[in-house]
């Protein structure tokens, strides 16, 4: 019998029975208690010196402030950074559970080359040195032959010095196809491309706002800039200022706003057209703002002398809150008096983008939301949205190009982004798995991936894996073991951003123009390397004019010099926030309600501001009667980072309840089908089927199914792996016919009795 | 009699949570986690094995669309003064391994003395106490986040919420250091209240009438420290346990949900 603690203490107290009477047997109690915790499986964490420094979080792109807490070299505690323009010295749960990430166990702790079959788990470790010289062997032959554009790199951003650096080496590679991960921010640049006609990007300054018109916005639940947007909603509420949702499901946004509107999913822009419709018939919108800025509002004529109606007809004619009423299931008096709270406002603000605004949006939907913000003047103006020029700093000199790389460079994007079709488009990574499916051989050859989980986070994981399964070469840079680094052919793992120097660029969503600096909490734990100085040095081993176009002894030399004068400030202090020294941009200053950029009648596609086209979602309705919607929450991460241990441990276990993930269903739907709260369903698509548990809920309309994203993780340690569904391996993408993007918000599916 | 003037007088830190600014993160959770080397386990969703010092909990108001409605209620060890300091747990507890501070108002939990018995999960009427079943595991090099500032628990043992009581400890120490025997209000705060992105804990002395948690529950000390803020309310409170967490709600049934009433009560 083996003789724990606990049996030893059990069997103490037995034979200590009788003799009560005494102090004695609680003192010897006491003393036992006390000498079988000094047992020695127990830690005892070494005391030493504390300090703290001061860096930027890395696992979002909100760029929160952090500092962390440390004794003698060992990082003990995240917290948020006071005085951080972002945060505050706030902080959300992902950010607090970073030294899990650090010390955990998914860690790729020195390069690694695949041996056994791709996604086996069999690798051999191998040296940096040898490494870099067997890929830039693969590169300049591939290169050779011609066609340099085969080079891919998928990545989170297009800011900062690591991202320009991997851009740059495509570029004097000859190659354009740099994707960038989608998400709310590209619709954002989208429709103030083609509506503002500013190549800048949105900032949101909701601090500012007194009406929070969200359609499906979750503000609460990881929207854009998760701590801000919470810290702005305390702000809210101090002062006040009224917070209207809509969306079918009552997320921990909804629940906090001042009003939820359930509204059926897919007619976000019918809504928004019909509380125009109000406000233009009341004539309750901002006559100076769109008598100024506006172009279309009334009827107008295009080049060739045709004459169009003006955005403003359109929605009175086709958007009566009737109308609308039918097609959003709201009724009429709530449209009217919506539209009315709205415009009396004094600085409202319409927003949209669902969920964790991980998702674009359909350029329908947006570009109506933006009109309403349009209408209300909540443009470059005070608690409104902001178009915030992009970040500058970063002034190389153009590089050198050979012949190969001046052709290949010029050739089109893979993913069609900037071309005739999506002319609008900056990156379209959404198409990529649907082009190389499509083609014999695949039109890219090799594929880098820095800060992104393709394979995890893109829709339709069958298509996805099959495109990547077709590129003969991927390299991941992930300092984790995660779904795509496991598919891959070499890791060349990065620090961890808490052990690597970085830049970060204004935060998306920002109004204000901030450079941050992370600095290494720690030394590097493993044998990594930080990817600018990886592609520094694959660069350099290409020779010629590629390695001349990175003159930089390393990426820290890279950084310094790019950063200038700012470096010195930054490494003191931490961020520095950029004086508005431009003057507001005034290209900006001009609002085209008919969306001249993509409504000319040579396109067939034409799509106006004021139109409505309800999507057609994949699959047969008879086959499958629901309709299932993703949702986000604060306790999940979805993105390129998987979540942590103490994270997944505060999911509620109606979200999560053993392996299975549970889905929302309105009782009301659940009884027709015979379906109790904890029930195990079969839960099939048009694409999949997976097995989830029932939670019953009022907060959903009827008719609907709610998967949050975030689980079912093939990769990473027992702490998330094979936990739940992923709800990405459940549709297929639907591209938007004008942007590009994918514009799914749902897709159809039934369930039946497992 | 004088006791304004007694420096070093005893104090009661306490809470107030406003609900209508929680939005039910989960931050203060994790906060705690991190901060009192909470252990974690591959599966957390049996609720009752799972153990949360800090717990958000998601209340309804049990009405049916449209009219449902949800609230989110962060809940710590609420440090229970009961009677002069006869809280449910430490009245229970046969090795006086939990005991109630005069001089702070926090009930503390003295692990090496804890034999396991687990009387106080019984007694405690907010399931705030949690047992340790299996011993820790940090796997990898985990180990090394631990902090030296709270001991970590072995199998058998039942922790809980203490306030962040060694940040107490920490800011009293550099207080005496530099030759003071007063905290400052943000001296001491504990980790939750320190992480809310919502700004949605307030911490510090109620029995400090310049500090914001006095300001803003008002406690009554004539009626053990019940609030005279109508927007607040402490959980269980015809209970007597005489917590020191209060709770803000602008919502009638939130505040409501905040005891158990007969259907022809009220
Ligand atoms: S919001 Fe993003 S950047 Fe901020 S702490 Fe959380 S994960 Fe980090
Ligand atoms: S951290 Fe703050 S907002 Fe988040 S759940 Fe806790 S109390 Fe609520
Ligand atoms: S909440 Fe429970 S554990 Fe905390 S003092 Fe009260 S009875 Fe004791």
């Amino acid at each position: 019998m083996k003789i724990d603690r606990r049996s030893f203490l059990a069997l103490s107290i037995g034979s200590t029975a009788g003799i009560h009477l005494t102090p004695l047997p609680w003192k010897l109690m006491d003393d036992m208690s006390i000498w079988t915790q000094n047992w020695p499986w127990t830690p005892v964490p070494q005391d030493g010196a504390a300090s703290y420094v001061n860096s930027v979080c890395g696992l979002c792109t909100a760029g929160c402030g952090i500092r962390v807490r440390k004794i003698e070299n060992r990082a003990v505690k995240i917290e948020g950074l006071p005085g951080h323009p972002v945060n505050d010295g706030r902080i959300c749960s992902l950010g607090l559970s970073g030294l899990q990430l650090l010390y955990g166990g998914t860690r790729v702790k020195t390069p690694l080359k695949r041996i056994g079959e791709r996604g086996a788990g069999q690798w051999q470790k191998i040296s940096w040195k040898q490494v870099i010289d067997e890929i830039s062997k693969k590169l300049s032959e591939q290169r050779k032959s011609g066609n340099p554009q085969t080079l891919g790199a998928i990545c989170n951003s297009d800011r900062g010095t690591t991202s320009h650096l991997l851009n740059r080496f495509l570029t004097v590679y000859g190659s354009p196809n740099f994707l960038r991960t989608p998400s709310v921010q590209s619709s954002y640049e989208i429709a103030t491309t083609i509506m503002n006609g500013s190549s800048g990007t949105v900032g949101f300054d909701l601090e500012n706002s007194d009406y929070i018109l969200s359609f499906g916005s979750g503000l609460l639940d990881g929207w854009v800039s998760p701590v801000r947007m919470i810290r702005a909603h305390s702000i809210w509420k101090d002062k006040k200022a009224r917070v209207v949702q809509i969306e079918p499901r009552l997320s921990h946004t909804a629940a906090k706003a001042d009003q939820w509107i359930a509204i059926k999913p897919g007619t976000n822009a019918a809504l928004a057209l019909g509380i125009a419709h109000v406000i233009i018939k009341e004539k309750l919108y901002d006559k100076n703002f769109v008598e100024k800025y506006g172009f279309g509002f009334e009827e107008w004529k295009d080049e060739k002398g045709q004459t169009h109606k003006g955005f403003k007809q359109s929605v009175l004619e086709n958007y009566t809150p009737a109308n609308v009423a039918e097609i959003t299931g709201i009724d009429v008096a709530a449209i009217i008096s919506v539209a009315k709270d709205f415009a009396k406002s004094a600085k409202p603000v319409a927003l949209c983008g669902s969920g964790d605004g991980g998702a674009p949006v359909n350029l329908n939907e947006m570009m109506a939301v933006h009109a309403l913000n349009a209408l209300k003047g909540a443009i470059n103006n005070k608690g409104g949205l902001q178009i915030v020029p992009n970040p500058d700093y970063i002034l190389w000199p153009e590089s050198e190009m050979d012949k190969t790389a001046s052709k290949g460079i010029q050739t089109e994007r893979v993913d069609g982004a900037g071309g005739k079709k999506y002319a609008q488009a900056r990156s379209l990574l959404n198409r990529l798995p649907e082009v190389i499916n499509a083609s014999s051989e695949s039109p890219l050859q090799t594929l880098l991936v820095y800060n992104a989980n393709p394979i995890y986070t893109m829709a339709d994981s069958v298509a996805v894996k099959e495109a990547f399964s077709k590129i003969p070469l991927i390299v991941s840079f992930s300092p984790y073991m995660d779904e795509t680094a496991s598919y891959s052919d070499y890791i060349l793992p990065n620090h961890t951003y808490l052990e690597r120097y970085e830049d970060s660029a204004t935060p998306y969503g920002s109004v204000q123009q901030l450079i941050s600096l992370a600095r290494p909490v720690v030394d590097p734990l493993f044998n990594t390397k930080q990817t600018g100085d990886v592609i520094i040095s694959l660069a350099k081993a290409m020779g010629g004019h590629i390695a001349k176009a990175f003159p930089w002894k390393n990426y820290r030399a890279c950084l310094e010099k790019t950063l200038g004068d700012k470096w010195k400030t930054l490494a003191e202090h931490g961020y520095i926030v950029a004086k508005k020294d431009k003057a507001p941009d005034t290209a900006s200053a001009k609002f085209d309600f008919a969306a001249q950029a993509v409504n000319t009648d040579s396109k067939n596609d034409a799509v106006a501001p004021a139109d409505f086209k309800p999507a057609d979602l994949d699959g047969d309705v008879t086959a499958f009667p629901l309709v299932l919607i993703p949702y986000d929450t604060m306790r999940l991460a979805s993105g390129f980072v998987g979540t942590p241990p103490f994270v997944i441990k505060t999911v509620g276990d109606y979200i999560l309840k053993e392996n299975d993930s549970c889905v929302d269903i309105n009782p009301q739907t659940a009884a027709k089908l015979g379906l109790t709260e904890g029930n195990k369903v079969i839960l099939t698509t048009p694409k999949n089927k997976a097995s989830v548990r029932v939670h019953l809920s009022e907060g959903i309309l009827p008719g609907l199914i709610a998967l949050p994203r975030g689980l079912g993780h093939s990769a990473y340690d027992k702490f998330l792996a094979g936990k739940g569904v992923n709800f990405n391996a459940l549709y297929a993408p639907m591209t938007d016919p004008v942007s590009g993007l994918d514009m799914t918000w749902g897709v159809r599916a039934k369930i039946s009795k497992a | 009699m004088k006791n304004n003037h007694n420096n070093g007088k005893a104090k009661k830190f306490g809470m107030v949570i406003d609900l209508d600014k929680c939005t039910g993160c989960g931050s203060c959770m994790v906060a705690c986690m991190s901060e009192n080397n909470v252990p974690f386990k591959a599966d957390e969703t049996d609720k009752r094995l799972s153990i949360t010092w800090m717990l958000v909990y998601k209340l309804n108001n049990g009405k049916s669309h449209p009219d449902y409605d949800e609230c989110y209620l962060p809940r710590p060890c609420m440090q229970c003064e009961g009677d002069h300091g006869h809280s449910p747990c430490v009245s229970v507890c046969p090795a006086v391994a939990t005991d109630y501070s005069h001089e702070t108002g926090i009930v503390s939990q003295i692990y090496t003395r804890c034999f396991g018995c687990r009387y106080c999960m019984a007694a405690c009427p907010y399931h705030a106490r949690y047992f340790n079943w299996w011993d820790p595991a940090w796997p990898a090099d985990m180990e090394k986040y631990l902090s030296p500032n709270v001991s970590p628990r072995m199998r058998g043992i039942v922790e809980k919420c203490g306030f962040c009581f060694h940040r107490y400890q920490l800011a009293m120490d550099k207080a005496y250091y530099e030759g003071r025997d007063e905290l400052e209000e943000g001296e001491y705060q504990t980790s939750c209240t320190q992480a809310c992105p919502a700004g949605a804990i307030v911490f510090g002395d109620l029995n400090n009438p310049k500090h914001a948690v006095h300001k803003i529950a008002l406690p009554d000390s004539k009626h053990g420290g019940r609030p005279k803020n109508p927007n607040a309310f402490r959980l269980l409170e015809r209970l007597g346990t005489n917590p020191k967490v209060y709770y803000l709600s602008s919502r009638k049934w939130v505040r409501d949900s905040g005891d158990n009433y007969r259907p022809d009560e009220k």
